[in-house]
């Protein structure tokens, strides 16, 4: 977009421009961005980090069950960095791999909701008319009510018409529909709100001169130019959608026992409660808590970097 | 502003049809009731006739027209987990949902004015300060953490408090159940309460705040202390007065709210309320369930914004005068 000295790589521009700046000097968005990183590395590449597969009964030992973090099992003498629940699964690997189902929810959840978002934001800005008219009056109404209640009716709804036989492995994606579904009015809001001012500029109107199609100037002149909001809802978004996965799998609405996420774990760790477990609930908890958080303060930081009227 | 009013109504009403065209799909598509209802050893006459019966056999607009008269009615069939009529479910748990919902909006109110007020005129205290970081906090952590946390702090470890169920309740009526006459309901209701109030509070206290400093930078202000009142009138008569508008908007919308949050609390606290019973319906894809909570709560909300938008207009007299000379 900027037409700097051609010789710098786009890296080297990077380094130098006022945004990476503004980071280097953040100590919130350093720390939240470190945090951020680690939990997706680690996310990632759970089968290689993770001592166990719990998933894989061959590597469970019964005998293993309730052993607390860092303390030798009474039977077989094994010690876990973070305990182990009542069958004997590794709480560590089960967080990385939990956190592998609730970062992929979140994120799909996500992009879905702003593609949606995008195309319908563009299509009732640059058009109008009824098409504009019908689009907004449907986010009105959506934004009445709470996103997680939406989600969960679409959750409820899109459950009802799947085939019985498929709902458990369905789930996720049933999953990612409504929480993308739930969330989409933001991105729409914004990117019509941008393409509503773009659309009347003169670049736009050349553009028409030669003769390029709609979607083409949609897509290709107008986007760029809306992309910084829509970058922070995303990240603000993706925060919220974690959260919303948790809920919605702590209900027991959401991920299926057979894929726990990180708000299944808690549902699972709640039961142990008052037994004196409480490393089953306590470390995917603060997992969670440290996930949506560093999302959060990175969002809340991307905002005032990049465009300090948004809110 | 008839217009208006009329426009709005009518805008309710379509968003309520839809609503209700997506309830009455579900019934439609997701299986065949004639399956739920007749065994294997079933003739291709019963079939004919139950279909007939039921009304199975008319076109689609006439059906969901049936449908809808039906709703109006309270009538949503019965449920396929429980074999009672929806209804009586229903009724049977609302009165759990609403009392709790009742008192964690009293709380939210009462605290969160109380709250706003205070750190907005001990704005630069350190008590003041403290409040606004641990809000901060309050916001970010999900509700169903928040009520894992008390039920650990003052069930598990202190034992002050039950964990789950509403405790002992009295009948009052026909059909409405209280928790309020019995010391063991009491009991069961703070935690919970707290759990679904946090939230609202939060944002009430935040508003009132951020009004009430708003407020007390106007000159009339100024000019009342330099009148020679007292802080506590200047604070309360004549600053908070003129928040209330804006907060009693958000309060408004925030009940909608309270009930569909309640959905959460109650599943963390096992709280035989409605909300318990919708997530119940999902878990086993009891259809009848879920179609009339998404109808009521849909009616619940457009209801609500659809009060709030016409108070807003009648109590505001600007926003009357946009309206009539933006047309």
């Amino acid at each position: 977009m900027t037409t700097e000295v051609k010789d710098k790589g786009r890296w080297q521009r990077f380094l130098e421009s006022d945004f990476f700046y503004a980071f280097k000097r953040s100590p919130v968005a350093l720390v939240s961005f470190a945090v951020v990183c680690l939990l997706v590395l680690s996310a990632v590449f759970a089968p290689l980090i993770a001592p166990t597969n719990p998933f894989d009964p061959a590597s469970l030992n019964l005998m293993d069950g309730f052993t607390p973090p860092l303390e030798p099992n009474a039977f077989t003498g094994n010690t876990f960095l973070l305990g182990t629940d009542d069958q004997g699964r590794d709480v560590f690997s089960t967080i990385l791999y939990g956190m592998r189902v609730s970062l992929f929810v979140g994120v799909a959840a996500v992009l879905f909701a702003m593609v949606l978002g995008i195309v319908l934001g563009l299509v009732s800005g640059y058009f109008g008319g009824w098409t504009e008219t019908i689009i907004m009056r449907v986010a009105d109404v959506q934004l009445t009510f709470p996103s997680i209640l939406v989600a969960m009716l679409i959750f409820g709804v899109a459950k009802g018409f799947t085939p019985v036989e498929y709902r458990d492995q369905m789930a996720i994606w049933v999953l990612i529909l409504a929480i993308g579904l739930s969330d989409w009015v933001q991105f729409a809001r914004v990117v019509r709100g941008a393409t509503l001012v773009e659309k009347n500029k003169e670049y736009v109107a050349a553009a028409r001169m030669i003769g390029r199609s709609p979607w083409a100037i949609m897509i290709k002149h107008i986007l760029p130019n809306a992309l910084s909001p829509v970058l922070v809802i995303a990240t603000i978004s993706l925060a919220l959608a974690i959260i919303a996965e948790a809920t919605l799998s702590f209900l027991g609405v959401g991920a299926p026992p057979t894929q726990p996420s990180l708000g299944t774990l808690i549902r699972i760790g709640q039961g142990f409660l008052f037994s004196g477990e409480w490393w089953i609930l306590f470390f995917p908890a603060c997992t969670l808590l440290a996930l949506a958080l560093s999302v959060n303060l990175l969002g809340d930081w991307l905002r005032d970097a990049l465009n300090p009227r948004l809110r | 502003m008839l217009a208006f009013v009329i426009r709005r109504i009518g805008q309710s009403l379509l968003v309520l049809l839809i609503v209700g065209l997506v309830a009455f799909s579900m019934f439609r598509f997701v299986g065949d009731p004639i399956d739920n209802m007749l065994g294997q050893e079933r003739t291709i006459e019963d079939v004919e006739r139950l279909r007939a019966q039921l009304g199975l056999d008319q076109p689609f607009p006439i059906q969901y027209f049936k449908f809808l008269e039906g709703a109006a009615q309270g009538n949503f069939g019965v449920s396929y987990r429980q074999g009672r009529p929806v209804a009586e479910i229903l009724l049977e748990r609302a009165p759990a949902t609403l009392e709790l919902a009742a008192v964690s909006g009293v709380l939210a109110i009462l605290a969160g004015i109380a709250l706003g007020v205070f750190t907005a005129i001990r704005r630069n205290g350190p008590t003041a300060h403290t409040i606004m970081a641990a809000s901060l906090i309050g916001v970010s952590l999900p509700t169903f953490l928040i009520g894992i946390l008390l039920i650990y702090l003052f069930s598990v470890e202190l034992g002050w408090l039950p964990s789950f169920g509403r405790g002992e309740t009295v009948q009052l009526g026909s059909w409405w159940t209280t928790g309020f006459l019995t010391e063991s309901g009491w009991k069961a209701l703070i935690l919970p309460a707290i759990t679904l109030g946090l939230y609202q509070m939060t944002l009430i206290m935040r508003l009132v705040r951020s009004e009430m400093l708003e407020v007390l930078r106007q000159d009339y202000i100024r000019f009342a202390r330099a009148r020679g009142l007292r802080s506590r009138v200047v604070n309360f008569r004549h600053a908070l007065k003129n928040t209330m508008v804006p907060v009693v908007t958000v309060i408004g919308l925030q009940l909608g709210a309270i009930i569909a949050f309640a959905i959460i609390t109650e599943t963390v606290f096992q709280w035989p309320g409605v909300g318990l019973l919708f997530i119940n319906a999902i878990q086993f894809v009891d259809i009848p369930v879920m179609a009339a909570y998404l109808m009521l709560i849909s009616v619940m909300f457009v209801g609500i914004n659809l009060i709030v938008d016409i108070l807003y207009v009648f109590i505001d007299p600007r926003l009357r005068v946009d309206r009539n000379g933006g047309h």
